[in-house]
């Protein structure tokens, strides 16, 4: 079963005085949705890239499928704060060059690219080129890219911070049906304290100075919409306000500790 | 000064539609964008009747300061009889042609030397003291050993232009590199590009923006060294047809060469930001 594993990682930058995180360990197995939240500085985007591969820990073990992470590598797609999209190729030729680096005949990368656009309900905008669109738009195309990649696991870092409520509302039960329908595991970054109770199966609360883990919940809510619940009924339920209030308590906690 | 006078121009143009959508700022707006025009018109207009006004009263002689109707004359002489054996446009020709050869080799040496200094510690170590070397030389400089080494023939005067076109080309592309959002390296890189993957297609269109600019400051580096080139045993070309010109004292050729070489550069000044605009429609959207 594939197992991203971060243990007991600490993440100490050159030259900086004191470590940027202490000792975090996460454990994200296929099927899981595991989201990260704490204030800005507290760590989430460096723990996100050592998963990655992109920084490796002073201290601790990063591993996948018990193998250590000495890089990145397309098992493991990242969708970055800032979309990271190439503005001199279109949507389409951003999703097929990611086909391309596995190897997809040039023939079928078209075709596939525009499934994968579609599957993030983009499909018309293939030809768009990439400063022609929406943050929230670019957003799926960095998703529908790092899709191509047919990842075992999927990083996201604050992948809906730059969207208005209401296209933020509808690209989490986007991600829940990604998710559903792919059964990768997913860590992702957020800010929005409900966007992390939809989404996450466990959710990871971070404090900084120096970054660390305060708590862990298990919300269990997306497993509740991936059996068939519409979001709204969720959201109104009792126990989403109560674990909302929970978790704010959590974070303001980390903060003051 | 170029590229800030680039940038300027969207601001220019916001100022200019805030006029005509607030009615009564409109004649001041007005009047800013036009007055800079209109001082440089007159300004143009000043010069050209003092020198009109000089030369008819003879302040100097005519083989020194030759009217300006008569400088239109020759270039109309030239462009259908020529000078020293050759028409305008043939001399034109030569000269571009070397320009444009100069810049091919420059392109050809300046990116990947560029991309050496901007990807790795190595390249920069090696390259960058020898551009700063190269830089501040003047072509009259390097010009004899360039001759002693590689003859009189078209190579040493191409040679001569491309060696003034290197650095712009060189500086601006490592320049490029270095400016590459890391963010879309990694992002690559995690797709499970190759770093030489990750050099075609990721950090040279991350570039390509500062490249271009690099050919346009080097295509007005090599256009200013082209008299230099021409020195050596030329029998063609715009630097040739002027000195050729002032060693007979025809000073209406001379002044004449001038003026075109000054609107050809104004050509490719303007042709290569239509270029730019062309290739990279993404600079400054993102
Ligand atoms: N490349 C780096 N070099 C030095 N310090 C860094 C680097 N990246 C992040 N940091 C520092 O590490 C801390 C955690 O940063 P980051 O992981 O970006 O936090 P978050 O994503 O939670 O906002 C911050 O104090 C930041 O300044
Ligand atoms: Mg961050």
């Amino acid at each position: 079963m594939p197992h991203l594993v971060l243990d007991k990682v600490s993440i100490h930058y050159d030259g900086q005085p004191a470590p940027a995180v202490e000792r975090v360990s996460i454990d994200v197995a296929k099927g899981d949705f595991v989201v990260l939240v704490g204030r800005s500085g507290c760590g989430k985007t460096s723990l996100l890239n050592v998963a990655a591969g992109l920084v490796t820990p002073s201290r601790g073990q990063a591993s996948i499928n018990g193998r250590g992470i000495t890089g990145p590598g397309s098992d493991r797609a990242v969708v970055f704060q800032n979309d990271a999209l190439f503005p001199w190729l279109t949507a389409r030729e951003n999703v097929a060059f990611a086909l391309r680096l596995r190897g997809v005949r040039p023939a079928e990368r078209a075709r596939r690219a525009d499934e994968l656009l579609a599957l993030v309900k983009l499909g018309d905008a293939g030809d768009k080129h990439i400063w022609e669109l929406s943050g929230g738009m670019r957003q799926r195309v960095g998703l529908a890219r790092a899709l191509a990649a047919e990842p075992q696991f999927l990083l996201l870092d604050e992948p809906l911070g730059a969207l208005d409520a209401l296209t933020r509302e509808r690209m989490q039960t986007t991600l829940l049906d990604l998710w559903t329908a792919s059964h990768v595991g997913v860590l992702m970054v957020t800010h929005g304290i409900e966007e992390a109770l939809v989404l996450a199966t466990r959710i990871v609360v971070l404090a900084p100075g120096p970054g660390r883990v305060v708590r862990g919940f298990e919300p269990g809510f997306s497993r509740r919409y991936a059996a068939g619940e519409p979001v709204r009924s969720i959201k109104s339920d009792p126990a989403f306000a109560a674990a909302r209030g929970e978790l704010t308590d959590a974070i303001f906690e980390g903060e003051a500790a | 000064m170029t590229i800030s006078s680039y940038s300027e121009r969207p601001a220019a143009r916001t100022e200019t539609a805030d006029g005509l959508s607030v009615p009564w700022s409109r004649p001041s707006a007005r009047r800013k964008g036009v007055s800079a025009r209109m001082v440089s018109a007159v300004t143009i207009l000043l010069l050209l009747a003092a020198w009109a006004l000089s030369a008819r009263l003879q302040l100097v002689s005519p083989v020194f300061l030759p009217s300006p109707v008569a400088v239109w004359n020759k270039f109309i002489v030239v462009i259908k009889d020529g000078f020293v054996d050759a028409t305008l446009l043939q001399h034109v020709v030569a000269s571009l042609g070397r320009v444009f050869a100069a810049l091919v080799a420059a392109i050809l040496v300046g990116v990947p030397v560029g991309l050496a200094i901007g990807i790795s510690t190595v390249g920069r170590g090696i390259f960058d003291p020898l551009l700063e070397f190269l830089r501040p030389i003047p072509p009259l400089a390097y010009l004899p050993l360039v001759i002693i080494w590689f003859g009189i023939g078209e190579p040493s005067k191409i040679l001569v232009i491309a060696i003034a076109m290197l650095a712009p080309v060189a500086l601006s592309t490592a320049s490029g590199v270095r400016g590459v959002s890391r963010e879309r390296v990694n992002a690559a890189r995690s797709l499970g590009a190759t770093r030489a993957q990750v050099v075609r297609h990721v950090v040279l269109p991350s570039a390509l923006p500062s490249i271009l600019t690099g050919l346009r400051i080097a295509l007005g580096a090599g256009w200013s060294t082209l008299v230099a080139a021409e020195l050596v045993a030329a029998t063609r070309g715009l630097g040739f047809m002027i000195q050729s010109a002032a060693q007979f004292l025809v000073t209406d050729v001379v002044i004449m060469g001038i003026l075109v070489i000054a609107a050809i550069a104004f050509v490719l000044e303007f042709a290569i930001r239509r270029i730019e605009r062309a290739l990279v429609p993404w600079a400054g959207r993102e």
